[in-house]
């Protein structure tokens, strides 16, 4: 089980999510420092480091939307956030499963900051309201990705593969 | 059962007779693009090969575009690190298709790689920049991803796990009256579909008004696709695709023109006819919030921009120069123009539209993207309203989240910049 800590609502746009005016910063052990900066109190408490990991963002629909800039998921990933959305924009969806930041596609998700969820492989329950939504899978095209931890070990994987000494 | 254009390019770039919406296939790419950002895809490349004890070398370095835009002349040492990290790399791994800060051969990466014709029907493109949607213009499926996937398409030449999109078809009929152009039709469409209305699927262009729209037009349209959730856009290519290859792109071969098939399956069809749409605005803070202009007419603008990847070529610059031409930029509101490449630069002062500009007062800035995303210069002010012919107007898109920002035509971007308020270029007999 864990805490809603942020809500947001439809289509939040990579610009919300880390503006691009901190594009230069590339590194994902600095990104998290400007996640949500123009949130100016929801982003000083991801600076004190006051959410422990698995803290819940809930988001309505096309969440991401917007640039392809990857500091928009590393920046979530840092502090190990779980974004449970309506749905997720392709490329932030992307990214988000290449490098390991865990997302919940639940449609019809209702819940409050405040609020307690658990999270299981067919629902989200909401332990404050007693209410529980379904969830959608994530694309099984990804799967593989998914379970190999992210893009990157996936592709050194083939990468050794290919050399005949995977 | 037939094919669309997606399906098409995807089949044959898997090495398949057929594919369908829904199958999971892994295209070989043909060209790679990035632009500053390729300093964080250098890392997750180098990353890959951690430990391995295998040499980093990319699948083909004749395939990777790298085009500095961004951030151009660097606003920062930060910048000019990414920067120097890019250039070190590139010489390192042999990559030809750079495009380094310069006068000659520098620009917006979405206006470079039609230009130096990188871009060819038919092929799979891919580019750390979302609106790599824009080279569907030129009949490619080209699509954008991020640092991450890129750096596997660098050591793979392949995308991994790509899920054929399905496809929306939308029919363009009629023409379009004066003063309304390819970017109030993909502003309406926009409004239309709303932001996540194509969200996974590619737009394909069909009709009359695509076909007689010039590949600069096209450009915009496709552009523009990923602010309706579009994985692309695609324009079927045609006498015009070759003419643009030909005369503005240098292409010496002659490209197949692959098309869809005519009993080709669509998710959704959509007829638009232009002739009745008027200039189209979208207003803060979301891209499908889209009016028809006479909504906005009067709105007092700070800031007005031309320019970026949507709408910074020539024929944009004409326009705004045909109606600036002995103006003046209203008192109280700033007009800044950055061409979409050096090419088109020297172009617009060729023809002397630079001139017409800076004499109505308008300041003319290099070649790049800084304006659009708030990253390089022009950044608003708090309660500042912007109105520009770029693409996005999210909070804090052009560098302040209390300020707003408006998107247009460069119609009436510059019949606005006269007047200091959203104008109708219809009205003022230009």
């Amino acid at each position: 089980m864990a805490n809603v800590v942020f809500k947001v609502g439809d289509d939040v746009s990579t610009d919300i999510i880390y503006p691009g005016r901190f594009m230069a910063t590339v590194l994902p052990t600095e990104t998290p420092q400007y996640a949500f900066i123009d949130y100016p109190e929801f982003n000083a408490r991801i600076k004190k480091n006051e959410f422990p990991k698995g803290s819940i963002i809930v988001a309505g629909k096309n969440f991401g939307c917007g640039s392809s800039r990857e500091q928009a998921a590393s920046c979530l990933k840092g502090p190990d956030f779980v974004v449970v959305a309506r749905n997720f924009s392709r490329i932030f969806m992307q990214n988000a499963i290449n490098l390991g930041l865990k997302m919940v596609i639940c449609p019809t998700i209702e819940a409050n900051e405040g609020d307690d969820l658990e999270i299981t492989a067919e629902q989200v329950v909401n332990q404050t309201s007693g209410k529980s939504f379904p969830l959608i899978p994530m694309p099984k095209a990804r799967q593989a990705i998914i379970d190999a931890g992210g893009l990157i070990p996936f592709t050194r994987k083939l990468v050794l593969e290919a050399q005949g000494r995977g | 059962m037939g094919m669309t254009m997606v399906e098409k390019i995807l089949a044959r770039a898997s090495g398949q007779s057929a594919v369908k919406a829904g199958d999971v296939v892994e295209p070989k790419v043909d060209l790679a693009m990035s632009h500053e950002n390729g300093a964080l895809v250098i890392n997750q490349f180098n990353e890959i090969y951690k430990d391995t004890g295998l040499e980093a070398r990319v699948w083909d370095p004749s395939r990777i575009a790298i085009i500095f835009d961004h951030r151009v002349p660097a606003e920062s040492s930060k910048t000019a690190g990414n920067q120097k990290k890019i250039r070190d790399f590139v010489a390192r791994q042999g990559i030809t298709k750079f495009h380094d800060i310069r006068g000659d051969g520098g620009g917006i990466c979405h206006q470079i790689l039609p230009e130096f014709g990188y871009v060819r029907p038919g092929k799979v493109v891919v580019g750390t920049d979302s609106h790599t949607t824009s080279h569907g213009a030129l009949g490619a499926f080209s699509f954008g991803i991020g640092a991450t996937e890129m750096a596997a398409v660098w050591a793979l030449g392949k995308v991994l796990n790509v899920e054929v999109p399905g496809t929306i078809k939308v029919v363009c009929e009629g023409k379009f009256k004066r003063h309304v152009s390819p970017k109030d039709l993909i502003l309406h469409l926009v409004g239309k579909l709303t932001a996540e209305g194509a969200n996974f699927k590619v737009i394909e262009f069909h009709g009359p008004a695509i076909e007689s729209m010039p590949t600069s037009g096209r450009l915009v349209i496709c552009n523009m696709t990923v602010e309706a959730g579009a994985t692309s856009g695609i324009v079927p290519p045609d006498a015009e695709t070759l003419r643009y290859l030909k005369e503005e792109a240098g292409v010496t071969e002659v490209p197949e023109l692959l098309g869809p098939d005519a009993d080709a399956v669509y998710d959704q069809v959509i007829t638009i006819n232009v002739s009745k749409l008027q200039p189209q605005i979208a207003c803060p803070h979301t891209v499908d919030n889209v009016k028809p202009i006479k909504a906005v007419l009067g709105v007092k603008i700070n800031q007005i921009v031309i320019g970026s990847c949507t709408n910074g070529r020539l024929d944009d610059l004409a326009i705004a120069a045909k109606i600036l031409k002995g103006k003046k930029v209203a008192k109280g509101t700033r007009m800044l123009i950055f061409p979409a490449s050096t090419r088109i630069y020297l172009q617009a002062l060729k023809k002397g539209y630079v001139a017409a500009f800076m004499e109505a007062g308008a300041v003319v800035m290099n070649s790049g993207c800084g304006p659009c995303l708030g990253v390089h210069q022009g950044a608003l002010a708090d309660g500042d309203v912007a109105l520009a012919t770029t693409n996005r107007n999210f909070k804090g898109r052009m560098g302040n989240p209390n300020a707003e920002v408006y998107l247009c035509s460069p119609a009436v971007a510059a019949a606005s910049a006269i007047t200091g308020v959203i104008t109708d270029p219809r009205k003022r007999g230009e």
